[in-house]
């Protein structure tokens, strides 16, 4: 049951379209002549709900596993790289946004090397300031000093 | 004349040097990802769509267009050069390419799939602009029940051709619907799904769905996998494909082209549907069907004639309709409206310089890379020795520096990790994202004109039964389903969709 690929997927199909159903109860639904912004919303919802009921009652009859790993290393590193993309850029600034980019994201591959990655934050942020900030002249700023 | 003309105007507009500088970098680009396996032009064209907000809008799209058809031609190289296919649609090439490789006889088998993508560029464009025309002007008098009907064929008719469950891909086109609403209504101003988040206000940025659902996806799953590149590279020496060569080659690039242009029109089919069905007919039609896979020409002909004529033809129901047939047409939907171009015939009227211009770029790119194409082939080789791990934190550096200028705000880098997430469930659960891409494109405008089409009849739904064209479109969904559910039908045409 755990790993029943069509059940999970019929499962987050309903709670996202009853989510939908529920919060567009808060907009006005209004008539076939006179839709109001509840209206569509809510029909895709329950549309959403019949094919996921129908999803996972296939999951049900057929029990096809999920097949495949993911990286669990990967989506995680990935995300907390651009977590620190953006808490970094506004705070210190471009330059040290794209170095804890490229090393945490890089950390993300099994065959991660210190010298190398170093080498490739550089090249990375040489490559991106010019281009970005240099020639297509983008509001960037490279270093925000601590002392305001 | 009129053709003519209008021929004149676009490539008056194609070969100015900002536009051809523009075209230049798009297949340059396009022939890069199409080379390196692991980064699709969808996810590229996500990725560099911020980065165009500043230029011209039609030099944008010549770019965004460039990369999209240059990664279909860069996609052969590796296959035949060193058995890897650099995008999906390449990966039938492999077969006899690479046997052609083994027996010294690279170069033909590269000249020939180049000179194929050629022709097949050069007949889908000139396709395009000789049925794109009457095809506006038909739709020109479309209305509200004839739109909603119309996006409706578009959209079940995607899900249906797509590869993969039905059920799940009708399933995806709803959830795009859904998240296209998010925002600020258009009639009321109700925020809807906004979450108290007024970045939301204006819905969720199509860059940001297309690069977390296929960028940062794509490379959790790509590092899911250990890394295993072997490449044996095959000497380039005689580019020139020899007589016999050509005239076998001949009927093959007619036939690739002619099933391309095909496929191309139909929304849902991909390029690799197109290939391979041409690899199939080819091998039915040769006089001596064993030869396949041991290295025939005609092999390499027929299907790089097919996936560029494909590519290119999902530009007309694009650019005459405004429905978006692939991923990639969506993404391109979505950049013609970040610049301020509302999709649909009216485009072709209100703007001819961009539709022609955006035709002529097409051979101008086409040209392009023939010439990137052959003397720079051992230089695209050499990049496969790039390895992964550096190449997807360039990846990354790319898309969180272009969702970020969108608007200068780093909510827009969170919802991209939320999406990220999202993109890999998907792919875990085996829904496709493809069908979600169009829905969220067209989610505003199908209940714009389902709404409008109800207040025209005074909210009686005959509306869209009465009215002959609307009918006809509604009846043609309804056979795609029945046809579909059948399931010797299905099981026949997802033989050839997988």
């Amino acid at each position: 049951m755990s790993k029943n690929k069509d059940f999970w997927g019929g499962v987050m199909l309903i709670l996202i379209g009853a989510g939908a159903v529920i919060i567009a109860r808060d907009y006005h639904f209004g008539s076939v002549l006179r839709m109001g912004p509840g209206f569509f919303p809510t029909i895709l919802g329950v549309i959403l709900i019949m094919f996921g009921l129908a999803i996972m009652i296939k999951g049900l009859i057929k029990g096809e596993k999920i097949r495949g790993l993911v990286s669990w290393r990967a989506l995680i590193l990935l995300s907390l790289s651009l977590i620190l993309f953006g808490i970094l850029i506004e705070r210190a600034g471009l330059i040290p946004a794209l170095a804890a980019l490229i090393f945490c994201s890089a950390y993300a591959s099994k065959e991660f090397k210190l010298l190398e990655v170093l080498l490739l934050v550089g090249v990375l942020i040489l490559i991106s300031v010019s281009l970005f900030v240099w020639g297509l002249g983008l509001p960037f700023t490279l270093i925000k000093s601590f002392m305001g | 004349m009129d053709l003519f003309s209008n021929l004149l105007l676009g490539f008056s507009v194609a070969v100015s040097l900002q536009n051809l500088l523009y075209c230049f970098i798009g297949v340059l680009v396009g022939t890069l990802i199409g080379v390196l396996p692991g980064i699709g032009p969808l996810a590229t064209i996500a990725m560099l769509l911020p980065i165009t907000y500043n230029i011209p809008p039609i030099a944008a799209i010549i770019m965004l267009a460039g990369i999209y058809y240059g990664a279909m031609y860069g996609g052969s190289t590796t296959s035949i050069l060193v058995n890897l296919p650099g995008e999906t649609a390449s990966v039938i090439t492999c077969i006899d390419g690479y046997q052609m490789a083994r027996q010294g006889r690279a170069g033909p088998a590269l000249a020939i799939a180049a000179i194929g993508s050629f022709f097949a560029g050069c007949v889908c464009t000139l396709f395009i602009a000789l049925f794109g025309p009457p095809l506006a002007e038909f739709a020109l008098d479309f209305g509200s029940p004839e739109y909603f009907s119309l996006m409706l064929m578009g959209l079940v008719a995607a899900a249906v051709l797509a590869h993969g469950d039905m059920v799940k891909s009708l399933a995806m086109v709803v959830l795009g619907l859904l998240l296209g609403i998010v925002g600020s209504d258009v009639e009321t101003g109700v925020k809807r799904f906004c979450f108290g988040f007024y970045e939301l206000a204006d819905g969720i940025g199509v860059v940001i769905i297309a690069v977390g659902l296929f960028a940062v996806a794509e490379i959790v799953s790509n590092l899911s996998e250990s890394e295993k590149r072997e490449i044996y590279t095959s000497k380039v020496k005689n580019l020139f494909p020899t007589k016999e060569d050509l005239r076998q080659s001949f009927g093959a690039i007619l036939r690739g082209t002619a099933l391309g242009a095909f496929f191309g029109i139909l929304p849902g089919t991909t390029p690799s549907i197109a290939a391979f069905s041409s690899y199939m007919l080819e091998k039915k039609v040769a006089k001596d069907p064993t030869r396949f896979g041991q290295g025939a020409i005609e092999g390499v002909a027929g299907p790089e004639s097919a996936n560029n004529a494909d590519a290119q033809c999902k530009f007309i129901p694009m650019l005459t309709l405004g429905i978006p047939a692939s991923g990639v047409m969506a993404l391109m939907l979505g950049a013609l409206m970040i610049h301020g171009i509302t999709p649909g015939p009216q485009v072709m009227v209100q703007k001819p310089d961009l539709f022609w211009g955006l035709v002529a770029s097409m051979w101008t790119g086409n040209l392009m890379l023939l010439v990137l194409n052959l003397p720079l082939v051992g230089l695209w080789v050499s990049l496969l020795k790039v390895p992964y791990r550096l190449l997807f934190p360039a990846i990354m550096v790319f898309c969180s520096i272009g969702i970020y200028s969108v608007n200068i705000s780093t909510f827009e880098i969170y919802l991209l990790v939320i999406f990220g997430f999202l993109g890999v469930l998907f792919r875990i659960l085996d829904f496709s994202p493809v069908p979600l891409m169009l829905g969220f494109v067209l989610g505003p405008l199908v209940e714009e004109n389902l709404r409008r089409a109800l207040q025209i009849s005074d909210g009686d739904p005959s509306i869209f039964i009465t009215r002959p064209i609307s009918l006809s479109f509604l009846i043609i969904t309804i056979l795609l389903l029945l046809i579909m559910i059948f399931p010797a039908v299905r099981q026949r045409y997802k033989k050839i969709a997988d």
